[in-house]
């Protein structure tokens, strides 16, 4: 094997001047004329380390990062020779073992979804191949349909989108539908900000994606799939777009797929920037090409889904889990989560958190692993606050509550959802009001206006928020609070408004204090808000 | 009669008389041509509408309604409900900062306020130069390296209000080479 270069170059790397680094690397190749091979990559998931440069030959691995332009002839002097042994910030060398063994921050993870993520190359059909690419599909199309939807079942595999929903059941259900043709979506719509779960795996391993998908057409009979992805994201796109078309190629879309008799077509639609349209039954209208919004369920997707067709809608995650389902078989996947849920779960670990980055662990961790262990704490050496998980539709769970196991029952407990992923950890310097009137800002912005309580109610919880940020709030202002929530909470038509709550209720029940602070006292503990009204505190 | 000067660009254009008079641009058509028929490619015709001319010129909505078939109210409901639709010209540079949870965190509103000041505009606005167009987007999935900002495709991470200040007065300079 010669010496190969790896460079991440997803939208994260790229953001951090990966570009520039390929150039520099190319470069240096050129004119010290060594044999090696520079590769493109998506994103290992350290993100707080980008960009990142590996080298590997055969006997070493070395992982580098920050690796700025103007470092790459240091680093890469040490493996080709020259430059007068030059010295090497040894912080810049994050691992010297193929598998990361010594880097905390991988080390503690265990990736499934993301396993290929940094390590191939994702617009080569090889790379996946020689990682075992298709090869759950060709077992999957050998197996009757039932029998992988069994297995699917019995892995404990449960939606990644959000709400936690059996995925085998939802194939079981929409595959015992008598209609046809029947549909399969992809949810890659990923609106929570401050979430880059999804993103990553497609760029970093799209064909992934697309054999769980396959797998999914085979097992439900769906003969067409929607991936639909956020606007955001146009490196995911071309991911997906070159991926489609190898898949092509190579024989695992279009007519009797391998021989099983299996016709099936991908086709990608990109969003056009708008929240709501991660809601199943918004995305779908917005499939049909009309206005993103979302309607009574039932009936649902499963039933009655695009055009009335029978729908299966799963997310990014939930469709890169099935692979490694079918391959390791159902009960090694249930094994590595709980009781309730087996798998792993990718979080997007941001915020004050000094290593931040894409992390994938069992269901069952501790936050706390996660936050302290893999994140190393807050990066301003403050005591971590609070955690925030599932985004605007998520909660807070406070610091002492960090021994929660990450799981879709024991989260809910706290108040706060499992979500999509997103984990946004803040430090003490954070006002928990106006963390709450920041997501209120979210949803109020994005309520489609289609049914009042959403529409209405989130604005009139910003406009108390928002006078309470600026001192003006008065104990029955927590009260009208406290019932518009609840309003909104069981009024609403879609999850976007029943879920708008949450990031207030829970700061309200963890952090009750800093509210009558502010009504009391007309205080920001955090010092934080300005306290006056008219003039803006930090959230926009 | 007082005039009024509308935000809305299609108000404005009602006005003009009927658009099918002269033909609709031949790299238009083009566009419209490939989903005649289609009856759910309107998102999809307008985003390739706005990625050629940049953004969806009012007269160009109504060629795509009356060539497509679709309502014009329909068409005017769609490029208002998703956030990517612009109905007036952007500047030339799209400066986007992230007000996403992990960019928020990371004070990126100082950020979009320094630029704010310095260009002398407010968000969703256009510099009178027509270089620069002030915006905030919810999140670009770059959120480990927070606070975010992104001009047209370029995703710049790790801002602070002075840094990116420096990137737009760069662009600036090559714009306006000193003579
Ligand atoms: C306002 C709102 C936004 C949502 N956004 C997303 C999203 O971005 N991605 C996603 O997969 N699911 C999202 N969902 C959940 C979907 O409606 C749906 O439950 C999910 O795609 C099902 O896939 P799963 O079973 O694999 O989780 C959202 C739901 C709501 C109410
Ligand atoms: S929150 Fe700014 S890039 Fe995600």
């Amino acid at each position: 094997m010669s010496t190969v270069i790896r460079i991440g170059t997803s939208t994260c790397g790229q953001a951090a001047g990966a570009e520039s680094v390929v150039s520099a690397v190319n470069a240096y190749v050129d004119r010290r004329q060594v044999p090696v091979t520079v590769q493109r990559t998506g994103c290992l998931g350290a993100c707080h380390n980008e960009p990142l440069v590996e080298v590997t030959d055969n006997d070493v691995a070395v992982l580098y990062g920050p690796v700025s332009p103007e470092r790459v002839s240091l680093v890469l002097d040490r493996h080709f020779g020259g430059g007068g042994g030059r010295w090497v910030d040894p912080s810049w060398i994050l691992s010297r073992r193929p598998d990361h063994d010594d880097f905390p921050f991988l080390a503690r993870q265990t990736k499934v979804t993301t396993r290929l993520c940094g390590v191939i190359d994702p617009m080569s059909l090889d790379d996946y191949l020689a990682n075992g690419g298709y090869m759950a599909l060709r077992d999957a199309l050998r197996m009757p349909p039932e029998k992988v939807i069994a297995a699917v079942k019995d892995s404990r595999l449960r939606g990644r989108g959000g709400a936690g929903f059996s995925t085998g059941t939802k194939w079981e259900i929409t595959r015992r539908q008598p209609a046809s043709p029947k549909f399969l979506i992809c949810n890659a719509d990923e609106g929570d900000p401050g979430a880059f779960m999804n993103r990553t795996m497609i760029e970093g391993d799209p064909h992934r994606v697309l054999e769980g998908m396959l797998i999914a057409a085979w097992a439900i009979g769906a003969s067409k799939g929607y991936l639909y992805v956020r606007a955001e994201y146009p490196l995911a796109v071309k991911a997906l777009r070159n991926a489609i078309r190898q898949a092509a190629e190579y024989g695992v879309t279009g007519k009797n797929i391998l021989g099983s008799g299996l016709d099936f077509e991908f086709v990608i639609k990109e969003g056009a920037g708008a929240f709501v349209c991660g809601e199943e039954t918004a995305l779908m209208h917005s499939i049909e090409g009309q206005r993103g919004t979302p309607s009574m369920r039932p009936p649902y997707p499963s039933v009655a889904g695009l055009w009335g067709y029978p729908t299966n809608i799963n997310n990014v995650e939930s469709f890169a889990s099935i692979p490694s389902i079918l391959l390791h078989g159902p009960a090694w996947f249930a094994a590595l989560g709980t009781e309730q849920s087996g798998g792993t779960k990718a979080f997007a670990l941001t915020g004050a958190v000094r290593a931040s980055g894409l992390v994938e662990v069992p269901l069952g961790t501790p936050l706390r692993t996660l936050v302290e262990e893999i994140g190393g704490g807050c990066k301003s050496d403050r005591p971590v606050k609070a955690v925030q998980l599932g985004g605007p539709s998520g909660g807070c769970v406070p610091a002492e509550l960090l021994d929660t196991r990450i799981d879709y029952e024991d989260l809910r407990r706290t108040g706060a959802i499992m979500g999509s992923g997103g984990m946004v950890v803040v430090d003490d310097t954070t006002c928990m009001v106006d963390f709450a009137r920041y997501f209120l800002t979210f949803t109020q912005d994005e309520s489609c206006g289609k049914c009042v309580p959403c529409r209405v109610g989130t604005r009139k919880m910003l406009g108390i928020l928002t006078k309470i940020c600026h001192g003006q709030g008065t104990h029955q202002d927590l009260e009208r609070l406290t019932r518009l929530c609840e309003t909104v909470r069981t009024g609403s038509l879609c999850g976007l408004g029943t879920t708008a709550p949450n990031p207030v209720l829970t700061t309200m029940r963890y952090f009750e204090r800093e509210y009558v602070a502010h009504v009391d006292a007309g205080l920001c503990p955090a010092g934080i808000c300005s306290m006056r009204p008219g003039t803006s505190t930090r959230a926009a | 009669m007082h005039r009024r000067v509308s935000a809305n660009p299609i108000r404005r254009f009602n006005y003009q008389g009927d658009p099918l008079a002269e033909p609709a641009p031949a790299d238009l058509m083009e566009i419209l041509d490939r989903y005649r028929g289609q009856r759910d490619a309107l998102i999809t015709v307008l985003e390739e509408i706005q990625a050629r001319y940049s953004f969806l010129p009012a007269k160009h909505l109504q060629y795509a309604s009356r060539e497509l078939g679709f309502p014009l109210a329909q068409v005017y409901g769609i490029s208002t409900f998703y956030n990517v639709f612009k109905l007036t010209a952007p500047g030339r540079y799209q400066v986007r900062v992230c007000k996403g949870t992990a960019c928020h965190v990371n004070r990126s509103s100082a950020m979009l306020d320094h630029l704010s000041e310095k260009l002398g505009i407010h968000e969703d606005e256009t510099t009178a130069d027509g270089l620069f167009t002030l915006q905030t987007v919810a999140c670009m999935g770059a959120c480990s390296l927070a606070p975010v900002m992104v001009i047209n495709d370029q995703t710049y991470g790790r801002m602070t209000p002075d840094l990116s200040w420096e990137i737009l007065s760069e662009l600036v300079a090559t714009e306006r080479p000193r003579v």
